[in-house]
């Protein structure tokens, strides 16, 4: 990380330190996430979805059904916060998908604060109907039209944008990706998606799941659902990741190697210079050459599986879960539907296996027909 | 006393500053970049700074993000760069330092691209994106082979962390000018001069401090000098010439005015 951004994360740090534990903080994040996200998400069993699959029974975490249509809502929501009480006044993000850009858009507009969001032009260019959201939420969008001109480059601008005015702005990173302290806080504010699933699920079936699936392209979905079961070796966890057209993925834990990205030591698509490959992948929010440090460890130790899922297979998932159950997944959950559903095939039908569905799929509306034509 | 600390206090004893231009290695092709070296050489350069191309390079701003990318095509490698310096070494004795990203030295490796870079005629390297703290066995290494390795510090980078910088940086210590990324600006701020008057008293007497950032006019470079720096660097006025497409002449011309700059 460059030196001008050592006193504002060094602040940052401070400050969580600070409210983590803070009974008025928790209690202030806590009514927001009822009252205004929505929480807790519903656990539900996908009937339709686990007789096609003919195995284990399946449940889905419903994220979909957030405020802002996805995940990030939660991580938003807290950082949004912790920068209000550090007295910034101005929140930035990168975004890929604009699952990002939209939740950053409206805590912003929410608590009062300006929002500026980063987009590389090509995501920009697919996903068009987020943008526009944003803008009706107040925020101002910049298109990048740097490097790959997404994900990755919109981050390296949101970088430069902060280097600039460390002072009066927040910048309000998305994923469990960047440098200490990002992804531990992006971890710990995810992290009530996989406390929610095991209390619903222990009402629900009076134990914990056998098999957990769920996305990863930075890796806060996957993050904030696994982080609750990693001490409990009996519920297997696996991570999908994007495995592209053919012509290449965005697969960092499966296919990377050990670099420095971002101010993060982790796995990246890198050519063997050392310089930062481009990712393909139908999914935007999938498209970024590097992964959280966190799951580099999980995939050291073992405790996590990752497998990848292409663009036609994630396709296959999406069709799937729209045909059976009337849910249209966001793409990027929908390579880890498709490789949910081959598990849940090969388990028993007492068995439990749970699908975080980190969003939903309408700003994919227009990919998704475009590949019909 | 050699290299790049001995370059500028030499340059100091005489009554000036120091004058550091930047460019990209490559821009726009190896063979280009070598005539354009040169002619920082002949303009006057006290030490060049030569920046190694990478595909994020965070800290810059879109003039040497530009320079970078046309750099690629050629110089995607830090063995590339070494290739390139070794020629220069022919005709150049002025002390070089490189300006990489750490990813593409993780890859080459630490204590291998310390070798390579020496036996190529490199005297040191500026890695903006390692800091103190985190790049505590890249820098063992260099000092342990007299690699001299400037760090940044910034208007914002407080008593306790300066010491931490100080103690780690050879060379030089590398004062950004402002916050932000790399850039020609107009003016100097007080912010700049402020800095300069907070770093200077707690350097040790071995280690010069050159700023940078935003610096792109023979003013400025004197603005810096008056205000106690011992030396000016200048990059994205230059790269921006040579994007332009300005010739050698025209360089060499441009770095001899900044030069001016640092005799007051």
């Amino acid at each position: 990380m460059p030196e001008i951004l050592y006193p504002a994360l060094k602040d940052l740090e401070d400050a969580y330190d600070r409210y983590r534990d803070d009974p008025d903080f928790s209690e202030e994040l806590h009514a927001y996430n009822r009252g205004y996200g929505g929480r807790p998400s519903s656990l539900y069993y996908a009937r339709r979805l686990t007789e096609r699959a003919g195995g284990g029974k399946i449940y889905l975490k419903r994220e979909d059904l957030v405020h802002g249509g996805a995940h990030k809502f939660n991580n938003v929501m807290g950082q949004a916060l912790l920068a209000k009480r550090m007295g910034k006044e101005r929140l930035i993000c990168e975004t890929g998908a604009g699952q990002h850009g939209v939740a950053t858009s409206l805590a912003g507009a929410v608590l009062g604060l300006k929002t500026e969001v980063y987009m590389g032009s090509v995501d920009a260019e697919r996903q068009r109907p987020n943008l526009f959201r944003m803008e009706l939420m107040g925020a101002e969008v910049h298109e990048v039209d740097t490097g790959s001109k997404t994900l990755k480059d919109a981050i390296n601008e949101a970088l430069r944008d902060w280097s600039a005015n460390v002072n009066n702005t927040h910048y309000l990173v998305g994923s469990v990706v960047g440098p200490h302290p990002y992804p531990m806080i992006v971890r710990d504010f995810q992290r009530v998606i996989g406390d929610e699933l095991k209390s619903q699920m222990m009402k629900k079936e009076g134990r914990l799941p056998d098999h957990i699936v769920a996305c990863v392209g930075g890796g806060s979905n996957a993050m904030g659902t696994f982080y609750p079961f990693v001490d409990y070796d009996e519920v297997r966890l696996t991570g999908v990741e994007a495995g592209g057209s053919g012509k290449g993925d965005a697969a960092s834990l499966t296919e990377g190697t050990e670099g420095v990205l971002h101010g993060a030591k982790s796995l990246l698509l890198q050519d063997e210079g050392g310089q930062i490959t481009e990712t393909d992948s139908i999914a935007a929010g999938l498209d970024y050459p590097g992964v959280g440090p966190e799951h580099a460890l999980y995939r050291e130790t073992g405790r996590v599986q990752y497998t990848t899922a292409s663009d036609q297979e994630a396709l296959e998932g999406f069709h799937l879960l729209s045909e059976t159950e009337g849910i249209i997944p966001a793409l990027e959950p929908s390579h880890a539907i498709f490789t949910g559903m081959e598990i849940a095939a090969e388990m028993e039908p007492e068995d439990i296996l749970v699908i975080t569905l980190s969003g939903r799929g309408d700003k994919d509306l227009e990919t998704v027909r475009e590949t019909l034509t | 006393m050699n290299g790049v600390s001995g370059r500028i206090q030499k340059v100091n004893r005489e009554g000036e500053g120091a004058f550091i231009p930047y460019l990209m290695a490559g821009d726009p092709t190896p063979e280009r970049s070598l005539e354009y070296i040169e002619a920082l050489a002949e303009g006057g350069a006290d030490v060049i700074e030569l920046g190694v191309p990478f595909s994020d390079p965070v800290a810059d701003g879109p003039t040497i993000q530009a320079a970078g990318t046309r750099a690629l095509a050629s110089m995607g490698r830090v063995e590339h760069v070494l290739e390139l310096v070794r020629k220069v070494r022919k005709d150049v004795d002025v002390p070089i330092i490189l300006m990489s990203y750490y990813n593409p030295i993780l890859q080459f490796g630490e204590d291998q691209f310390i070798s390579s870079s020496i036996r190529a005629g490199i005297d040191g390297s500026i890695l903006p994106d390692l800091p103190v703290g985190e790049g505590q066995t890249f820098l063992q290494a260099a000092s342990e082979n007299s690699f001299e390795t400037p760090l940044l510090a910034t208007p914002g980078t407080d008593r306790g962390r300066l010491a931490k910088i100080v103690e780690n940086s050879s060379g030089f210590l590398y004062l950004v000018a402002r916050p932000g990324t790399t850039g020609a600006k107009d003016g100097l701020r007080d912010m700049t001069t402020r800095a300069i008057g907070f770093v200077k008293p707690r350097l040790p007497a071995e280690l010069p401090v050159c700023v940078g950032f935003g610096l792109s006019t023979p003013g400025q470079v004197a603005g810096v000098i008056k205000a106690g720096a011992d030396g000016a660097i200048v990059g994205s006025a230059i790269v921006e010439k040579i994007g332009e497409g300005d010739g050698p002449e025209a360089i060499e011309r441009f770095v001899r005015l900044l030069k001016d700059g640092t005799r007051v």
